[in-house]
């Protein structure tokens, strides 16, 4: 049975116009960490608070739990939300933070205590419970909100890019803290974040959305490696995937797959003759752009192919190489529909 | 999980609609009744045995007319105007320079003098009343429009420095700068770049000394005893009688007249208003 | 505005200074003066009294009751101007379809000048013709010659001086509570709700604690207007019915402006100054929190 599911889940905002969310089908896996992942406006933040409860779908269903909660209120889902903000309550201390759900599930006071301590020692906030929230630390106000979040056991998590408001030092512990604290529990948590590094390194499956709807859900390697559309393909990676465009067909593979022709590599491959235009050394990596020549293939955007440092490198700007894509890192995509279509050999590049 | 969470809904949208309904009515009423007033007839706004929520005779412009031809009505509206602009012009003369410099005086000093000088808005005119009244008479100034034109600045421009310093502050700094190294002194950039930019400020400040003016009650009443020299504020409901007897179409009349432009403009300026009252308080 | 033309600030403040200084800051310490001298209506010289003014309006019944009057004004406005703005603010926050026509209805009690506003009431209120009367009558509720004398009656009058007193202060206090109540990040109530909160829990344990330093801003306010207001008093009883609906502020004009002591009525309105005092001490420290979160 899914913790949670949606059921042709749609919202509309204006009529006749395109819905935020359009007939969403989603199923989750017991105790899975999902990511919804999709650039600003894909819906994906529609979607958790549908989840929620705190949108009214337009049509169609959520069931968590084996239940069809979609006329309940948010209090009556036994989910948990953290939001982007956190949204600690301000004028009470992390203790009355962490006990106002079970205040408000009329747990008696006595029996209030132990469980506060329990979720706030979990979280290694237990030095921190008198103090108020505006005494706080960014990191901490994030455990704060994950220990109120747990202190009711809810069913379900539901996290809405709890990360974006942390300086960039402060992500990558944070989201590591949040891994493990996942590992700890076990609960299924639904994880709404924009940037893909972030979902790619937690989740254990990843819903892409656009425009309103799910372009592909799969784990961190299939999305990937094996992109539905072009979307999906482009969104994943950065630099994204290299897309050439032939009067039939779309060929897309990835920047580390552009190599040196004479690099030693399993598989079959493909030439291509590579013009470079701008060269990038950042350390570890050599970055190079450029365009194609020669196969029939036209792209919009500057070829990129991103070398191993380690690699010798007598690149001369202006001038043209042979490079090499093999074979089976070629993605084929339908010209009209963006869509992933079988693959077809090629002469070249 | 329990229920009830669902009933909560269309009860809680009748009960919105019943405290909007009620507190409509009731804070509304007396300006519907006003208008009612106003147009009905005298013998049918007398006769106690009609419907007094219907025109039971037809409508009539009578007391209208009589508010206009044969009271001061006019005079006060004129008085009042007269008063009005005078008083914008003063303390817009005192008030602009004073609010720039404590807007750029930085410190401890510059708050706490804006907050002293905003705490005498609070100082209230029953207790001023007194003094001044012998003030007022020892210029000569006693039954004269002169007397409220000396007396209102003295709440006007507290209220105005107070609104016209938090709009200055909003002005960065780098302008004037980069006025002064342009050629201008610092008092020319206040005079020929802050003033022209702060256009939105100056209309609030103007707007509401007008209505602080309109609204004035204590000192009209205190300074000024002939009818001829009054306000509309004071005018309207204590000199539109004939002995003892009020003449209530006439007044109504008057009272909506009164109210009504005020009204309008004020809702325009509503949001300045309250970020005003509650600097600081709200963030 | 250091060095150079660091005179120019100065200059700048010192007229509207000397201004606030001249006509409220004099008159202010005159009052003080003037309670304890001997100063009436066209009267020359001034002499020192003491206290003597003090002790004569101590002993007059009418003091009394007008300072109990004061009190009871004041809280009994506050208590009802508070609660009704806040659920008032409550229902206006949604956006509801007419709502830009509501406001404007709701705002006119504060627009309209409060001696218009008064006036309007004592016509709605007047013993014979008013219009509440008549609905009363027509439901059958009261006999036709017993109809309540709204402001002849003296605590009736009471009751009707601190309605209208409430009717004009609501909007104010409305729209400042509403100000409050929009600065709220929405995350927080959808917080409350995911957590469990309903709408009573979340109103009162967390939308009302919030909302402290707004609630105490309007209620500062509401005081001052309360406390130092005569107009509504002068024009629905002057006072009466024999003096039973004075405070402070009208006793002190009638005892001073109408009477001619103008030395008693300084006395009698010396009597706001501590609580002003009070209030100024309580906006300033809301102010200076503010400052500090």
């Amino acid at each position: 049975m899914a913790v949670v599911e949606t059921r042709d889940l749609t919202k509309v905002f204006k009529e006749g116009e395109l819905g935020a969310v359009n007939r969403v089908n989603l199923e989750s896996r017991e105790g899975e960490f999902l990511v919804l992942l999709g650039p600003s406006g894909s819906g994906k933040t529609t979607l958790l608070r549908m989840i929620a409860g705190l949108e009214v779908p337009t049509s169609g269903e959520v069931w968590i739990g084996g239940v069809n909660v979609t006329p309940f209120p948010p209090r009556e889902r036994r989910i948990a939300m953290v939001f982007q903000s956190y949204a600690l309550y301000p004028h009470l201390s992390v203790f009355d933070n962490i006990a106002f759900p079970l205040r408000a599930q009329g747990v008696k006071k006595e029996l209030r205590r132990p469980k506060v301590e329990w979720a706030s020692s979990l979280l290694g906030i237990g030095s921190l419970l008198a103090r108020k929230p505006r005494e706080l630390s960014g990191g901490e106000r994030q455990r704060v909100a994950l220990a109120r979040a747990i202190v009711r056991e809810p069913t379900l998590f539901l996290l809405d890019e709890p990360l974006s408001n942390l300086d960039a030092k402060l992500r990558a512990s944070a989201r590591e803290e949040l891994q493990q604290f996942h590992g700890r529990v076990g609960t299924t948590t639904l994880y709404v974040t924009h940037d893909q590094v972030e979902a790619m390194a937690m989740g254990d499956r990843i819903v892409v959305m656009n425009q309103g709807q799910v372009r592909q859900v799969g784990a961190p390697t299939e999305v990937y490696d094996d992109p539905a559309d072009t979307f999906v393909a482009t969104f994943l990676g950065s630099p994204p995937m290299n897309l050439l465009e032939s009067p039939d067909v779309i060929v897309g593979f990835r920047p580390e797959h552009l190599h040196p022709a004479d690099l030693k590599v399993e598989g079959a491959r493909v030439p291509v003759h590579f013009r470079i235009k701008h060269t990038e050394y950042l350390g570890a990596e050599r970055i190079l752009y450029g365009v194609v020549e020669g196969g029939g293939f036209q792209s919009r955007e500057a070829v990129v192919s991103r070398l191993s440092a380690t690699l010798p490198a007598p690149y001369a700007v202006g001038s043209l190489y042979d490079f090499s894509v093999r074979e089976r890192d070629l993605k084929f995509f339908d010209r009209g529909t963006g869509k992933r279509t079988a693959p077809r050999p090629l002469a070249g590049l | 999980m329990r229920p009830g969470g669902r009933l909560g809904a269309p009860l809680r949208r009748a009960g919105h609609v019943l405290v909007l309904a009620f507190f409509f009515l009731v804070l509304g009423f007396p300006f519907y009744w006003m208008t009612i007033t106003t147009f009905k007839q005298g013998s049918d706004l007398y006769n106690l045995k009609n419907n007094p929520f219907i025109f039971n005779a037809p409508p009539t412009l009578e007391h209208l007319r009589l508010l206009f031809g044969e009271t001061l009505f006019l005079r006060w509206l004129g008085n009042t105007a007269l008063v009005g602009v005078l008083v914008v012009g003063i303390t817009l003369l005192f008030a602009l320079p004073a609010a720039y410099a404590l807007a750029r005086l930085t410190g401890r000093w510059g708050e706490r003098l804006g907050i002293a000088i905003f705490l005498t808005y609070l100082v209230p005119s029953t207790l001023l009343f007194i003094p001044l009244s012998r003030v007022v008479a020892n210029l000569g100034l006693q039954d004269s429009l002169g007397s409220i034109i000396l007396v209102y600045p003295s709440f006007t421009i507290p209220f105005s420095i107070w609104l016209l310093m938090g709009f200055f502050k909003s002005i960065p700094r780098e302008l004037e700068d980069a006025a002064m190294v342009d050629g201008l002194s610092r008092f020319g950039a206040f005079v020929k770049l802050v003033i022209p930019m702060s256009t939105s400020g100056i209309l609030t400040v103007v707007i509401f000394t007008f209505t602080l003016v309109t609204q004035e009650f204590v000192y009209a009443l205190t300074f000024i005893s002939s009818a001829a020299h009054q306000t509309v504020g004071v005018g309207v409901p204590i000199f539109l009688v004939r002995g003892d007897v009020y003449y209530w179409g006439s007044l109504m009349a008057a009272c909506l007249i009164a109210s009504l432009p005020t009204a309008f403009v004020y809702n325009l300026f509503l949001d300045r208003f309250i970020a005003g009252f509650t600097v600081g308080a709200v963030k | 505005m250091k060095g150079r033309q660091a005179w120019l600030g100065p200059a700048m403040l010192l007229p509207a200074v000397l201004y606030i200084v001249a006509l409220v800051g004099v008159p202010f310490i005159l009052a003080f003066f003037y309670a304890v001298g001997d100063v009436k209506v066209g009267s020359v010289g001034y002499h020192f009294v003491g206290l003597r003014n003090f002790r004569s309006i101590f002993e007059n019944p009418a003091f009394l009751r007008a300072l109990r009057n004061s009190f009871l004004f004041t809280i009994s406005s506050q208590v009802l101007v508070l609660t009704g703005s806040l659920t008032l603010a409550l229902a206006l926050k949604e956006k509801f379809p007419g709502r830009g026509i509501v406001r404007f209805v709701i705002l006119l009690p504060w627009v309209a000048p409060i001696s218009i506003g008064s006036i309007g009431w004592k016509w709605i209120l007047d013993s014979l013709y008013s219009v509440i009367n008549w609905v009363l009558v027509a439901l059958h509720l009261v006999k036709p010659f017993a109809a309540p004398m709204w402001l002849g009656e003296p605590s009736l009058a009471m009751m009707s001086v601190i309605a209208v007193h409430v009717w004009r202060i609501l909007p104010f206090s409305t729209v400042i509570i509403l100000a409050g109540l929009t600065s709220i990040p929405k995350d927080i109530p959808e917080a409350a709700a995911v957590d469990g909160a309903g709408f009573f829990r979340t109103l009162f344990q967390i939308t009302l604690p919030m909302l402290r330093p707004i609630l105490n801003v309007a209620m500062l306010f509401g005081v001052i207007f309360a406390v130092t207001d005569m107009t509504v008093i002068y024009i629905l009883t002057r006072g009466g019915p024999y003096d039973t609906t004075q405070v402070l502020p009208s006793l002190a004009f009638f005892t001073g402006i109408l009477g001619g002591d103008l030395a008693e009525g300084a006395a009698i309105s010396l009597f706001l100054v501590p609580l002003l005092a009070v209030v100024a001490y309580l906006m300033l420290r809301v102010a200076r929190r503010a400052e500090v979160t």
